[in-house]
């Protein structure tokens, strides 16, 4: 008897089954109508419909990104892959795995300039991990197998599976692979033994060390064993944006994070240590500003990346080792344990009270008593409310930099924003990802209202599928962050950082079925957080009309090095 | 400095739009590219010839080994190595020429391919300079139309690049 064959359309939904799938982020359209009537036509999975491509890939990110498992999306071919770029781009910046599946053109119409037809594989080529054009059913389930297989493992990333419309209604029979393997990719887990022992011996001999953390730690997972490492040995740890979480912020070994808008301790000791230990962070332009100024002091730099091309591309380092951070970071404490020696203590004591002095200036500082809202009250609100409890994903900007400093993340996959791509709209989105990964979780989307009109329209989707997702609108009236810029290197010159006519946000929530609250004045922040976080079942948009003319500080400007900061 | 990278990559379509790409949105430079099947036709054998620091070309290569159809990848300048280019070029071949290019293919070991009454394409196969030197060594009147393949390039002796 013949084998039953399958549509190309019921393989893509056999798939995503196989794989585990319980969410799917996307919008319908002409070229994936079949993969739409199968998805009605099962149960395994739950599709979200949103009102925008860019969301949908934005949701299925912060999904990853919170649960470390792939995120999926789909979308239709022409305006709906161009929509998913953004999202496609902001996940490859910060290396989340995910599988977007975008349609196509029938195959014989590609390359005619069909209706909605774009050449979707160029056009995604430059951000993604990797891409697929499916030409014939019968390499589908294999493509499908290793999509999600390269989105995974090595530094993860997103991958594009563009299928044309007549494959989906091709038919064959239907096997999905139970392992792949590709001569061609196969990423390197296991860090080089002499490189780890040449490591080890080197923070033993550390007068001034610091360890670096990046997103690495928290997509590698690898919070535990960096935590377990850093109080083995009692150094200084401290985090980019996109490794907070990865080591607990509370813990008086962390010095906050370092940057453009990190704190002195964490510039000052990264700038003046003697042996840097970098893992899972790649030394970029925001973190370390000029390398140049950074190379005037003389240290030793180990670094531990699972991407051998992130290790010596900015920075020159000592020693190299290219692997999984979790398994490096236990063979690190293997060795320590095991070899009985311990570091400097006189040396580390000292190092420490250099660092106190530096922590003593109390950078964060800011007017506790002011008539107005201050954006750091409101995050420090946020933080005592939710109990440092919450998911926070958050839009590009000064709100951004506010949530990252002074809502003291302790868990990783719980701060959520796009550090790379630095993408106004991420927010909303993400949060709905997270959301609908967690539902159960405290979500708070902390935003800019420039930012929240980018993907405004989400709103509706959070109406549809129920998401209690609790908005926190730092509502300063002006593009906060390039006004400061405008301040700062403009002149005051504040050239279309100012919005006028902006939407009643109370009003707008109210007409998608939402709460809307307007906060004016500090001493309602708290009280109305809770009142919000109380409301359990429906999404709260929190319009906090905060100080216009504040700043964030510490601020390196661009291209300065780590200890030329502006301080309050 | 000058670099010759040899790789071994899947024979997909879209593979040398990737390798373009990279290097053209990573601002690295291609002094020239070849590229055809090997003997086993599901791989793809190229040569990049490139300029750039040490540490330029050790970027390339690790941005080049992390593209997913990229097998392996060789940076022949490490050792010793040979490396070839075939370049045709039409040259006038009538009245005092037509003896005098024959002599000046013969001195460069090149063969004359195509003749008719008015021009020579005369193939020539050497390293590169080999081929600029010739083209020096021409009367640039003389010249109607070159064409090269850019540099092909193995490792000497015992070193290959197989998988």
């Amino acid at each position: 008897m013949a084998e039953t064959e399958l549509t190309g359309a019921e393989i893509v939904v056999r798939c995503l089954q196989a794989e585990g799938v319980k969410h799917v982020f996307g919008y319908p359209g002409g070229a994936v109508l079949n993969i739409y009537d199968e998805i009605y036509k099962q149960e395994h999975f739950e599709h979200i419909l949103v009102r925008h491509e860019q969301a949908a890939v934005h949701a299925a990110d912060a999904y990853a990104r919170s649960t470390g498992q792939v995120g999926v999306a789909l979308v239709t071919s022409g305006p709906g892959a161009t929509n998913a770029v953004t999202g496609i781009a902001t996940a490859y910046m910060d290396s989340i795995p995910m599988v977007v599946i975008t349609g196509q053109v029938p195959t014989a119409a590609i390359g005619m300039d069909a209706f909605q037809e774009v050449d979707t594989i160029g056009i995604t080529r430059p951000c993604v991990k990797h891409n697929f054009l499916v030409k014939d059913v019968r390499e589908l389930a294999d493509t499908i197998k290793k999509a999600f297989y390269i989105a995974a493992t090595g530094r993860p990333g997103p991958v594009v599976v563009d299928i044309p419309k007549d494959v989906t209604q091709h038919a064959c029979v239907f096997q999905y692979p139970d392992q792949i393997s590709m001569r061609s990719y196969n990423p390197t887990s296991k860090g080089h033994g002499g490189q780890i022992k040449r490591a080890v011996q080197m923070l033993m001999e550390a007068k001034r060390p610091v360890i670096y953390t990046g997103g690495g730690v928290v997509l590698g997972d690898a919070a535990e064993q960096v935590t377990a490492l850093g109080r083995l040995l009692g150094f200084p740890v401290t985090s980019t944006l996109m490794g907070l979480g990865g080591y607990p912020a509370p813990d008086p070994l962390f010095l906050g994070m370092l940057g453009m808008h990190g704190t002195i301790e964490a510039n000052m000791a990264m700038q003046h240590c003697d042996v840097l230990l970098a893992v899972g962070a790649r030394f970029d332009d925001r973190v370390i500003g000029n390398p140049k100024h950074f190379g005037s002091e003389a240290r030793r730099i180990i670094h531990i990346d699972v991407d051998p091309s992130s290790i010596s591309k900015r920075v020159k380092v000592d020693v190299p080792i290219v692997g999984d951070v979790s398994k490096v970071m236990e063979e690190f404490i293997r060795l320590i344990q095991g070899g009985g020696d311990k570091p400097d203590q006189a040396a580390l004591k000292a190092w420490w009270a250099q660092i106190e002095l530096w922590r003593s200036q109390d950078c964060l500082k800011y007017d506790r008593a002011s008539a107005v809202i201050k954006p750091q009250y409101v995050v420090e609100k946020l933080y005592e409310v939710t109990g440092g409890n919450a998911f926070v994903t958050s839009d590009v900007g000064q709100h951004q930099m506010w949530a990252a400093q002074y809502y003291k993340f302790d868990k990783p996959r719980r701060w959520i924003n796009s550090g790379g791509l630095g993408t106004m709209g991420f927010g909303l989105p993400a949060a709905m990802g997270v959301q609908m990964a967690h539902p159960d979780a405290m979500v708070a989307c902390v935003t800019g209202e420039g930012s929240i009109q980018m993907n405004i329209q989400e709103l509706a989707t959070c109406t549809q599928s129920k998401l209690p997702i609790k908005i926190i609108l730092l509502n300063n009236g002006y593009l906060g962050m390039v006004r400061q810029w405008q301040e700062f290197f403009y002149e005051e010159r504040y050239a279309e950082s100012y919005m006028t006519s902006l939407p009643d946000f109370v009003k707008l929530a109210e007409s998608y079925g939402h709460v809307g609250m307007r906060i004016e004045k500090p001493a309602d922040v708290e009280g109305a957080l809770k009142e919000a976080f109380a409301l359990k079942d429906r999404l709260v948009f929190l319009d906090f009309l905060t100080d216009p003319r504040e700043n964030v500080y510490p601020m390196i400007p661009a291209g300065k090095g780590l200890s030329e900061m502006i301080l309050v | 400095m000058r670099h010759i990278l040899s790789l071994l990559m899947e024979n997909e379509a879209g593979a040398l739009s990737r390798i373009a790409g990279l290097f053209s949105a990573r601002g690295y430079n291609i002094e020239s590219l070849t590229v055809a099947p090997t003997e086993d036709a599901t791989l793809s054998r190229m040569t990049i010839v490139t300029r750039g620091s040490n540490e330029v070309v050790e970027q390339i290569t690790k941005q080049l080994n992390k593209l997913v159809d990229i097998v392996k990848v060789q940076d022949l300048t490490d050792g010793s190595h040979i490396e070839r280019e075939l370049m045709l070029v039409k040259v006038r071949a009538s009245g005092e020429y037509r003896e005098e290019m024959k002599r000046m293919a013969d001195i460069f070991r090149g063969r004359i391919i195509d003749v008719t009454e008015k021009t020579y394409t005369i193939e020539l196969t050497g390293t590169g300079s080999k081929l600029d030197a010739f083209l020096e060594a021409l009367d640039s009147a003389a010249i109607l139309e070159t064409v090269r393949t850019g540099a092909s390039g193995i490792g000497r002796g015992e070193r290959i690049m197989k998988i």
